[in-house]
């Protein structure tokens, strides 16, 4: 791997998502762990760039970091007496055992080419640009019904999450 | 150019994290945390494939699509989520996963 742009910025964004997530899954104040969240996502949205898919590093940063962050956010909030749970882990010891199994057999896939020999990156110019995502959103023989399906799915999440969070007291 | 491996790998050590996370936190916000970490190790996979793979030169756009139902689908989990451990929350005054079992057989 040569020395540029991108695999400089592939070292950076491999150090914000891996650190982040670290952050989340260490942190004792889950304040915090947001936060390290949102580094975690921020790198994401930059492999996404790295990628060549602009249009979803946007999306990431809008939804992930705009919107779903700051929800739970809210939520690190509203429980914010009981977060200081006495004991930080339950099951420590199988879970890191089963997660590190998990990882040397994912490595063991993706590093040795049992799939068969993995074909070089295509030239920028040969890959979909966020105008093709949109024509294809709306294309009849295209996304046209998922799209639709996802509206549905979003407007009834939305009622849904009203709905239960709803405080009947009130 | 970075090979696709290196994002695989990444990938991998991401959603080993979430696994970890998930399985040994002790508040459901941090175990959906955990989970959206899952989530966004398989859309660096998804997308990483996409990119990667050959029949991209026609323009498919399946991988790139699927990326984004996949956030859409993220998105809905994390508020319907959010809004069951709130409402848990507001009646059990706990946020610890096994103490909500009204519903274990």
């Amino acid at each position: 791997m040569e020395l540029n742009a991108i695999s400089i910025g592939f070292v950076v964004f491999t150090i914000f998502t891996l650190g982040g997530g670290f952050g989340v899954v260490t942190t004792r104040n889950l304040f915090q762990g947001t936060i390290w969240l949102m580094v975690s996502l921020f790198g994401v949205a930059g492999y996404f760039i790295l990628l060549s898919a602009p249009f979803l590093a946007a999306v990431q940063i809008l939804v992930y970091i705009g919107a779903i962050a700051i929800l739970i956010t809210f939520a690190v909030m509203l429980t914010r007496s009981v977060t200081r749970v006495k004991t930080r882990y339950i099951r420590l010891v199988p879970s890191l055992l089963a997660s590190l199994a998990l990882f040397l057999i994912l490595i063991f896939g993706v590093t040795m080419p049992i799939f068969g020999g993995v074909s070089p990156e295509l030239a920028p110019a040969t890959v979909a640009s966020t105008r093709d995502l949109g024509a294809a959103l709306v294309d009849e023989n295209g996304y046209v019904v998922p799209f639709l399906l996802a509206s549905v799915l979003l407007t009834g999440a939305m009622i849904g999450a009203i709905f239960i969070a709803r405080d009947d007291s009130a | 150019m970075v090979p696709l491996w290196m994002y695989l790998a990444v990938a991998a050590a991401l959603f080993s994290l979430g696994v970890f996370g998930a399985l040994t936190r002790r508040n459901a916000v941090a175990v959906l945390m955990s989970v959206e970490l899952m989530l966004n190790a398989v859309n660096i996979n998804l997308v990483a494939f996409w990119r990667y793979s050959e029949t991209s030169t026609d323009l498919l756009l399946n991988g790139y699509a699927f990326t984004a139902f996949v956030l859409i689908v993220a998105a809905a989990e994390a508020a319907v989520g959010l809004a069951i451990i709130i409402m848990v929350y507001r009646n059990r005054r706990s946020v610890i996963p096994e103490e909500a079992a009204a519903l274990k057989g």
